[in-house]
């Protein structure tokens, strides 16, 4: 019994479909679109979000870039890489410029992303307001009704605690001054390249089957307080040990045998494309 | 190095996955695909059922592969599912059709029809029979020639594909109420996802699909404490269920005109659930009510345990975990807990790195308050 | 004065009931229901026409057994719950002019947020116990639209030293507090945005009497600096007695009695307000 795959995975339909989520996704920035989502080859909550997006996209003239944890060659890239060349026989590459297609857990790479391009974020747990309320039934009328002092409770309560925002990564943002939106765990670091991105963000919650978008050029702020501004991750002066850079996200790592902390790129692509630049 | 993890994965996952291939046939010896398919029906019947994919066979490939993982095998067997166009829905089945093998009421010891024990384990001693240890395909067929010879003798009075439901005999009895047809198009949970509040047909579909050991732990906890039910087995049937198909270019979609596709085999479960009803004056009284579980294959703890589960989220008292239909219906399938739990294994750098600049700007803060104050000192 | 004349919140036939109804109630045939309750098909008629109206800076008190309805009055006056059928009117918000049950969610929040803060008989009801007490302070404050922490913090230091509560356990959630401390913290985070109505339903009914005692004396005291006009739900008729300047009797989802307090009280004309107050006695 042989059974060869139809391309990209799915069958015809079930791409429709969930590209008719993504379109209504895309007309009312920041809502959460309901979808069917399926089961995947991958684990649900290692990406399926990201992967059906992708997958009901790409075409065959299509570059995709894959990343995780700002790495090209993290096993779970890797493994969602394979996937996509597998069933489409697309090319993927590293380069960011070069993709039209970026899919990525965790980070938005360090070069700007261009009119034309998609970024394609995946998702553990889309409703920013779940903490401070658990049932799905109470959020979806929390959002439709504007009603986010929850949201900003959750900040002020954290400033009480902690003496200031202590949101690490998914801290949750206001897009186009209606809905609030989980960008996903990325940093603080990479909120801001959302505002007013140039290239179409979409957000893929397999398990928690949501899909959501910023179009190009929306407006998107992290929520914070008039005498509590938001702050991105800060690496003080520290630059990439490899290629120098700064002003970048950087990952500390510890040397045990100079017994040392020094900071590195977290993008990778970014830094080797530097080091290369460099050496030429 | 810091990168190790993150870096050479392409490789890594190479060997990772030859070293999986070794674990599986290392020993010298591949399995059966068909040796599965007959001998392991507990398993295949299970994975069926909690991956929503009739198919023996394929279940067989997804045990095998998965080196008997259920869980790992359900995952195949979802994720295969996806990539199959939906044609057709099949035209309702009912349950009376059933070719029954096994058909037993814990309520009512005369039924029409009567009780038919069927196979089952449960009146097994579980002693381990060291004899399987020997077991020969010779002396197995042996067996099975004895077993139709007895088997041809008997005469057989009772129609098994024609046995009437116990509860309509209750119902012809006066002793449950009747309750009017729903025939409201069902939702389809596969190609629409839950919304809240769900109706009954998105809640049967989720609970049949979920995992089994999730169900029969939360129907455990309703009948022992949380959820109060003394639940009795109306009636649960095993056998084979037809599946027709409306011809697809007539439109008036009569019986006579469909396709007859093959058949299921199925358990079916109505529980009967004493409830006190509050009647004019202040009047109390016993009604019983229905949950009923159907599932793929013969698995029964799960279609009782369906059954127990559909009543508590029918009625939905908030009092109790297990009447609050999010949690219940969010946490029971297979693919998505175990999906969501395995995530955790994969890494969380960037965001530790988060955290960790947060941790720091609090500690911070916190040593140059004190400072401050113990200048003012 | 006339500002004093014009009721700030009018209530017109307010109904609610639990259940379908059926033929044989369904006309609000009096006689056929047993007190508030139809036989034939269970359905609980916990409002029954309920009109009034309340007065800038006054203290309206509603009075009656469990189960007559004076719950319910409050859930939809705070839009807990639908009513049935009914109009209310506040001044405050378009100029009354708009039936606030038949407004839409988003405007019913608004109202909840701004216009009106409510005391609960039980804290879980109105307080996230999990947040800290000042945390339960700013989310009214978030909710009727300030953004700045320094500001919310000072109010509700302010309001929870108002009422009692130590500065230092201020970062405590009140999951911690005793049932007294909660009902302070509740009714600071109620008074929080200011609002021109407050509605306690039976905010001091399981308390310790002292604690009772300084409970109602906060709120008299609160009431009369801050001029806020209040409705007070009560069984307890020492309660009423000590704080309202109007009251309403309720029976079986109906009011049977109404007037200054002192009035009802001294000289009840209804049969079952005449019992309750001999009770009392």
């Amino acid at each position: 019994m042989q059974i060869d795959y139809n391309y990209a995975f799915f069958d015809e339909g079930s791409k429709r479909e969930i590209r008719r989520a993504t379109l209504k996704a895309i007309a009312i920035p920041g809502y959460q679109v309901p979808f069917a989502s399926r089961e995947m080859p991958i684990g649900r909550g290692w990406g399926t979000g990201g992967l059906q997006l992708t997958l009901s996209l790409v075409g065959k003239d299509d570059v995709v870039k894959v990343i995780d944890q700002g790495s090209d060659e993290s096993v779970n890239a890797v493994n969602i890489k394979k996937l996509i060349e597998k069933t489409t026989g697309i090319s993927t590459t590293d380069e960011t410029s070069e993709a039209t297609i970026i899919q990525s857990r965790h980070r938005i790479p360090e070069v700007p992303l261009k009119d034309g391009q998609i970024m394609v974020l995946q998702v553990p747990l889309p409703e920013p307001l779940r903490f401070y309320e658990p049932s799905e039934f109470e959020t979806k009328k929390l959002h439709a009704e504007k009603e986010y002092s929850g949201a900003w409770l959750m900040l002020f309560e954290q400033i009480m605690k902690y003496g200031n925002l202590a949101t690490d990564a998914d801290h949750p943002v206001m897009v186009d001054d209606r809905y609030v939106m989980a960008p996903s765990p990325i940093p603080r670091f990479d909120n801001s390249k959302m505002n007013y991105s140039e290239a179409l963000i979409l957000l893929g919650a397999g398990r928690e089957k949501k899909i959501y978008a910023v179009p190009p050029y929306t407006k998107v702020v992290s929520l914070a307080f008039d005498d509590y501004p938001f702050e991105v991750e800060s690496f003080e002066d520290n630059h990439c040990k490899q290629c120098g850079a700064a002003g970048v996200f950087m990952d500390e790592i510890y040397d045990d045998e100079t017994e040392t902390t020094y900071f590195q790129c977290n993008d990778t692509s970014y830094c080797v494309a530097r080091l290369n630049h460099q050496t030429v | 190095m810091g990168y190790v993890a993150v870096k050479g994965g392409t490789r890594a996952i190479e060997e990772s996955i030859k070293r999986l291939k070794f674990e599986r046939v290392k020993k010298g010896t591949v399995l059966d695909v068909h040796k599965i398919e007959t001998g392991m029906r507990g398993l295949i019947d299970q994975v069926m059922s909690e991956s929503s994919l009739f198919s023996e066979i394929l279940a067989a490939i997804a045990i095998k592969q998965a080196e008997g993982n259920p869980e790992e095998a359900v995952f195949l067997l979802r994720a295969y599912r996806s990539t199959l166009s939906r044609k057709h829905y099949s035209r309702t089945i009912s349950s009376e059709d059933m070719l029954t093998e096994r058909r037993i009421s814990a309520s009512f010891k005369d039924i029409p029809g009567g009780q038919i024990l069927g196979a089952t384990t449960d009146y097994t001693h579980r002693l381990l029979d060291f004899g399987l240890m020997m077991e020969s395909e010779e002396e197995a067929l042996q067996w099975l020639e004895g077993f139709e010879e007895e088997n041809g003798q008997q005469e057989n009075v009772t129609d098994l594909a024609k046995l009437p439901k116990v509860l309509d005999y209750l119902r012809k009895e006066g002793l449950m109420p009747e309750c009017s047809d729903d025939d409201r198009e069902p939702d389809d949970v596969t190609k629409k996802s839950l919304e809240f509040p769900s109706t009954r047909s998105q809640r049967l579909q989720i609970l049949t699909r979920g995992q089994t050991g999730a169900l029969t732990s939360l129907a455990y906890a309703v009948i022992r404490g949380y959820g109060a039910l003394h639940p009795t087995v109306g009636e649960l049937r095993v056998g084979s269920l037809p599946v027709c198909i409306d011809n697809p270019f007539n439109q008036y979609n009569d019986e006579d005109d469909s396709y007859y596709i093959g058949e299921i085999k199925a358990t079916e479960t109505e529980m009967l659930i004493p409830v006190t009803v509050e009647k004019e004056r202040g009047k109390k009284e016993i009604k019983f009510e229905i949950g009923y579980g159907i599932c793929l294959g013969q698995n029964e703890t799960k279609a009782i345990a369906m059954g127990i589960l559909d009543h508590a989220l029918q009625t939905g008292n908030k009092e109790y975990p297990t009447g609050d239909e999010e949690f219940v219906l969010y946490h029971i399938d297979s693919v998505e807990s175990t999906g969501f739990i395995s995530h955790l294994k994969m890494p969380h750098y960037v965001t530790f790195q988060s955290k960790l600049d947060s941790v720091r700007k609090t500690k911070k803060q916190e040593a140059e308050s004190k400072e401050e104050s113990s200048l003012c000192k | 004065m006339s500002d004093y004349e014009t009721p700030i919140m009018s209530v017109k036939n307010l109904s609610k009931h639990f259940g379908e109804g059926c033929s044989n109630c369904r006309d609000v045939n009096e006689n056929h229901l047993i007190r508030n309750f139809c036989p034939d098909c269970g359905t609980v008629y916990a409002c029954r026409n309920v009109s009034f109206d309340l007065y800038p800076g006054e203290v309206l008190g509603i009075v009656g057994e469990s189960g007559s309805g004076k719950s319910t009055l409050m859930r939809s006056l705070y839009f807990d719950q639908d009513v049935t059928s009914g109009e209310a009117y506040l001044r405050s918000y378009e100029m009354g002019s708009k039936n606030v049950f038949e407004e839409s969610s988003q405007k019913k929040r608004y109202i909840r947020n701004h216009l009106m803060g409510k005391v609960y008989q039980n804290p879980m009801l109105g307080l996230r116990m999990g947040f800290s007490s000042i945390g339960n302070i700013a989310e009214k404050l978030i909710a009727a639209g300030i953004r700045h922490v320094g500001e919310m913090e000072s109010k509700g230091r302010e309001l929870l030293e108002y009422v009692n509560i130590p500065v230092y356990r201020m970062k405590e959630a009140p999951r911690n507090f005793s049932g007294g401390m909660q009902q302070r913290v509740q009714i600071a985070k109620a008074l929080s945005n200011n609002p021109p109505i407050l509605l306690l339903d039976e905010v001091t009914t399981g308390l310790d009497l002292s604690v009772q005692a300084s409970v109602l004396d906060l709120i008299k005291e609160l009431q009369r600096e801050l001029n806020v006009s209040i409705v007070i739900v009560s069984h307890d008729l020492a309660v009423i007695r000590m704080m309202a300047d109007r009251t309403m009797v309720m029976l079986d989802g109906k009011v049977v009695e109404h007037g200054l307090t002192d009035q009802v009280l001294e000289d009840p004309q209804d049969r079952y307000t005449q019992q309750l107050v001999h009770s009392l006695l």
